[in-house]
């Protein structure tokens, strides 16, 4: 998936001259995750450089960098450093549009790795999508493989607004299901993780069926993806996997139409429980659905903890916990 | 037995609180002419003395004199002067407005008109400011139309930005205003980033941040001078030191050391204070810092020394934590007096024209008053669309928005 990722990233650089990446060890060496490797040496450090470690920095810079006419596309080199930032997206990036009455616009994208099952501890663990979901005036993109990665970083890149994209960091070398403690499976042997070098693009706000099923819908995103079709096939329920790729904006019609036809429905994140992007997707479901559910809704999530280090496996909702979530909503009335 | 006294916090208070007696007269102000203009291209470290004195060009007799002075000929003074009474007549007319309950808040920038007039005038058509909520005078000194800016404050059925922003939180690219956010220290960073995308493109448009006195301890401030030091930025970054923050005084930002400007030398920006009830002198440290940020020599931080002469906003009443007599004691005088008494001595202006032009300007005030008034104030008459609330969230209204709109009825 950094293949992608950077893939992505230099077909832009390619096609727009307006496209800038700056961020934290981004320029020379390539970012921590390596995902901007090679990039300075090809576009010139004008194009690909390394910013001062200060996040309301990075993204308040991009912002007037935006505003003059350049498309920048930032890193924070993790989700958990955002937040000296947030001002600037919530109050600036995310309002500049509306404000102005669309005289200035910030065509902007801030990619951020996310999630846990690094040992990362509390502060390289975060799940926040929802901070950015809550807010009017951004989107939130996270991708669940390479090849979507791609077409949605890209999509994300040519928005006229700006955009958050979180990469779930587990998933940079291979198709996690949740059992940690089995040999990592790469990308190169799982389909999706088959992408081509030129240039395409995923419409933004778009759901994938990522396994068909007639028993019950599964709302899941990033990592959580492939936990989901591990729990299908280890319980044999007949679940529908859908992954969100964008959180907002949401794709209402392909989950309303995929719970109307199972009328169960679990909803899976890696985030914490109270207020995650799980109480949204619950209660569209509840709005929309209602009449079609023959079971109540069950979210499976992080605890309301910060990420712990030592006992990661047991915050983190892998495999069994989704299973018997499906088990129960199974044999409810 | 400890030898250790107990520690206690300090706390800076200002000198003077209502009751006492202002007075000035042991501050320690530069006598105009006396500090040195250096070149464009001196290095900041060369120049750091330049963070302390305050530079004037007019003296006590209106005379200009020194290094800095003999940059403006008479009549652009003299549109300087109409450009700073315009804003005084509007910022009079709309403070009335708001006391009459036709908008719900104003804010005026009595006393430091000098400031944005001035500095706008140094600028080149497409260069960009990030302004605050007190730098009217960068659209009114660009003849931005006024009954827009007035159609703004009243959020009414002609609102520019159709009734979605606060009062006086104007946006115009056209006149090089960026739209203005009313949090404080943000824009400062973005200014720099504006100015890195301009040297990335290899343009030869400059950005000039606003921030103010007590906006200086956000860490926006810092990110800013971090990022302008280290990329270079072709920007000015201006500090307007109005002495208060709405009730907090100017050494709780800065605790009572050093100056506002000399947080600047330890990134390595040249930075300069100046006299900000001085137009000719704000004109001159303007436009020798917008010059060399325009020949690629990098970023200036301007301290505009001045006072606030008016209370924070319509908000607030001063009396309760400053002496009224305050600003009369402020020895820097007031911009447009110094500014009329520099040209009268000149023999290119008169007591007679100034009367004149004033009335002039205070008539056209009241007429664009009136032609706004009549799309509709706050709460009469035309109003924006309560559909276009709805629009500019996104560049396309995503589903769930719009079927909140629909929801709503419009």
């Amino acid at each position: 998936m950094i293949k992608a990722v950077n893939s992505a990233l230099d077909n832009m650089m390619a096609r727009d001259e307006k496209v800038v990446i700056f961020g934290e060890d981004v320029g020379y060496f390539g970012g921590v995750f390596r995902c901007t490797e090679g990039l300075q040496e090809k576009y010139g450090a004008q194009r690909c450089f390394d910013s001062p470690i200060n996040e309301s920095g990075i993204i308040g810079a991009a912002i007037g960098m935006a505003a003059y006419g350049m498309r920048p596309c930032v890193e924070i080199q993790f989700a958990d450093y955002m937040y000296p930032g947030y001002d600037q997206l919530t109050q600036e990036a995310a309002r500049i549009r509306y404000r102005s009455d669309h005289d200035f616009t910030a065509p902007m994208t801030v990619r951020m790795p996310t999630g846990g099952g690094i040992f990362g501890g509390q502060t390289h663990s975060q799940s926040p999508e929802a901070l950015f979901a809550h807010v009017s005036g951004l989107k939130t993109v996270i991708p669940s493989n390479p090849y979507d990665a791609k077409g949605l970083l890209i999509a994300s890149i040519e928005d006229n607004d700006p955009v958050i994209f979180l990469e779930p960091k587990r998933l940079y070398n291979g198709p996690f299901d949740g059992h940690h403690d089995r040999p990592i499976t790469p990308w190169s042997k799982h389909e999706l993780g088959d992408v081509p070098e030129d240039y395409y693009s995923i419409p933004l706000g778009k759901a994938a069926i990522r396994r068909e099923g007639a028993d019950v819908t599964v709302l899941a995103y990033g990592t959580m993806v492939y936990v989901a079709e591990t729990a299908a096939e280890e319980t044999g329920i007949d679940a529908e996997v859908i992954d969100l790729r964008t959180i907002l904006p949401y794709d209402l019609e392909t989950i309303q139409t995929s719970v109307e036809k199972t009328g169960r429905c679990v909803i899976v994140h890696e985030a914490t429980k109270t207020c995650g992007f799980g109480s949204e997707l619950m209660s569209l479901v509840q709005e929309n659905c209602f009449y079609h559910l023959e079971a109540p809704i069950i979210r499976v999530t992080g605890y309301d903890t910060p990420y712990p280090h030592a006992h990661e496996w047991e915050y983190f909702p892998g495999p069994a916990r989704v299973g018997e979530a499906l088990k129960k909503v199974m044999e409810a009335a | 037995m400890s030898e250790t006294e107990p520690l206690s916090l300090y706390v800076p208070e200002p000198e003077f609180r209502p009751g006492d007696t202002p007075d000035y007269s042991d501050v320690k102000i530069a006598a105009a002419g006396e500090v040195d203009r250096p070149a464009l291209n001196a290095k900041a470290d060369d120049i750091r003395e330049l963070a302390y004195p305050i530079i004037r060009v007019l003296n006590r007799d209106g005379k200009a004199v020194g290094p800095w002075a003999d940059m403006l000929s008479a009549e652009e003074l003299r549109e300087g002067l109409r450009d700073m009474l315009k804003v005084r007549a509007f910022d009079a007319r709309m403070q009335m407005a708001q006391r009459q309950g036709k908008t719900s808040f104003y804010m005026q920038c009595l006393g430091e008109e000098a400031i944005a007039t001035a500095f706008r005038k140094a600028l080149k058509p497409g260069d960009m400011n990030f302004p605050t909520y007190r730098q009217q005078g960068l659209l009114i000194a660009d003849d931005y139309p006024i009954v827009e800016m007035m159609n703004q404050i009243y959020s009414n059925g002609a609102d520019p930005l159709k009734g979605r922003q606060l009062p006086i939180m104007y946006s115009s690219k056209k006149h090089g205003f960026f739209t203005i956010s009313g949090n404080l220290a943000t824009q400062f960073i973005q200014a720099v980033g504006w100015a890195m995308g301009s040297a990335i493109a290899g343009d030869t448009k400059i950005a000039a941040g606003w921030i103010g006195d007590g906006s200086t301890a956000e860490s926006d401030f810092h990110s800013a001078l971090v990022f302008a030091s280290c990329y270079r930025a072709p920007v000015v970054l201006n500090i307007v030191n109005n002495q208060w923050a709405i009730s907090t005084f100017q050494g709780i930002a800065r605790g009572k050391a050093a100056t506002f400007a000399s947080r600047g030398l330890g990134f390595g920006i040249p930075s300069l204070r100046v006299d900000g009830n001085d137009y000719l002198a704000v004109y001159a440290v303007s436009k020798w810092a917008i010059d060399r940020a325009r020949q690629g020599l990098g970023p200036t931080l301007i301290e505009h020394v001045t006072y606030r002469a008016g209370a924070h906003s319509t908000s607030d009443d001063p009396s309760a934590y400053r002496p009224k007599e305050e600003s009369d004691a402020w020895p820097l005088g007031d911009p447009v007096e110094r500014l009329k008494t520099h040209l009268i001595g000149l023999g290119e202006w008169s007591e007679e024209r100034h009367t004149q032009t004033k009335a002039e300007i205070e008539s056209k005030i009241v007429q664009a008053q009136k032609e706004a008034e009549s799309h509709g104030t706050l709460h009469d008459g035309d109003k924006p669309l309560v559909r276009d609330m709805f629009e500019d969230v996104f560049e396309v209204t995503p589903p769930h928005l719009l079927a909140q709109r629909q929801e709503a009825g419009y």
